[in-house]
């Protein structure tokens, strides 16, 4: 059973500040991961504030500076039943939890971040992971300039 | 619709992800929702069973830790007489194999 929207609101508007586009339907989550250009950041965002209520704020942090994805997508779990449930189901191989966090490369899930690993830490430690994440994953390739 | 629950007269696993060992064959993963007097409330856990495994238990651990586990438990709760230990899942993942 969903949430009160008006409670989800500030939490939406979090990652919707951030530059996140909601994916509130199955139609919007295949534009943005049928989408197999590039980098594709999604968060499965959730009202559970023992872990989302440091997912956001890391994730924000994650994304004010050094490589970053070429787009950011979010789902609401509990919310947005449809749109979450298509969104799984990229990583469909992966136990569903949230809130975690997801990377894509040319269409392939490079790296992923359950709940668990969420749990108990705070913004700026989430953020550390998420900023290795798209070092290794988004930085732009260097292309070596012969003379 | 739903509302806030309080969760500040719960256990201070709350909402973690525990590991919890019991005094048989079972071995539980899932997210805490309390421990009280009768025993660990999980949400969303599965289950290692040493009689019937699957996967042997440092196999189910090790998948735990990576990705997490199925939620084939939707609620649980693991008498208090039977809990043997609770333990992060993260923090499982630090120790020596």
């Amino acid at each position: 059973m969903p949430y009160s929207p008006l409670m989800v609101k500030p939490m939406r508007e979090e990652l919707a500040s951030a530059g996140f586009t909601e994916l509130m339907t199955a139609a919007d989550v295949e534009r943005f991961l049928g989408d197999k250009s590039g980098t594709a950041f999604l968060i499965v965002n959730s009202v559970c504030g023992c872990a989302a209520g440091m997912a956001r704020p890391g994730a924000r942090l994650a994304l004010q500076g050094g490589p970053r994805p070429d787009r950011l997508g979010t789902v609401f779990a509990g919310q947005d039943l449809e749109a979450t449930a298509r969104a799984r189901a990229y990583f469909a191989d992966i136990p569903p939890s949230s809130p975690s966090m997801a990377l894509f490369k040319d269409g392939a899930l490079v790296w992923f971040l359950p709940r668990h690993r969420i749990e108990g830490r705070d913004a700026l430690a989430v953020a550390a992971d998420l900023r290795a994440a798209f070092a290794e994953q988004c930085a732009a390739a260097v292309v070596p300039v012969t003379g | 619709m739903r509302t806030f629950a309080a969760h500040q007269a719960k256990h201070a696993f709350h909402g973690i992800t525990v590991v919890v060992e019991t005094d048989g064959a079972e071995l539980y993963v899932g997210r805490c929702d309390d421990i009280d007097e009768r025993g660990v409330h999980l949400r969303d856990a599965d289950l290692h069973d040493r009689a019937n495994p699957a996967l042997s238990r440092r196999e189910f651990l090790a998948s735990a830790r990576a990705v997490g586990v199925w939620p084939n438990l939707k609620r649980v709760t693991v008498p208090a007489g039977r809990v043997r230990s609770v333990e992060r899942l993260v923090a499982v993942a630090e120790k020596p194999s």
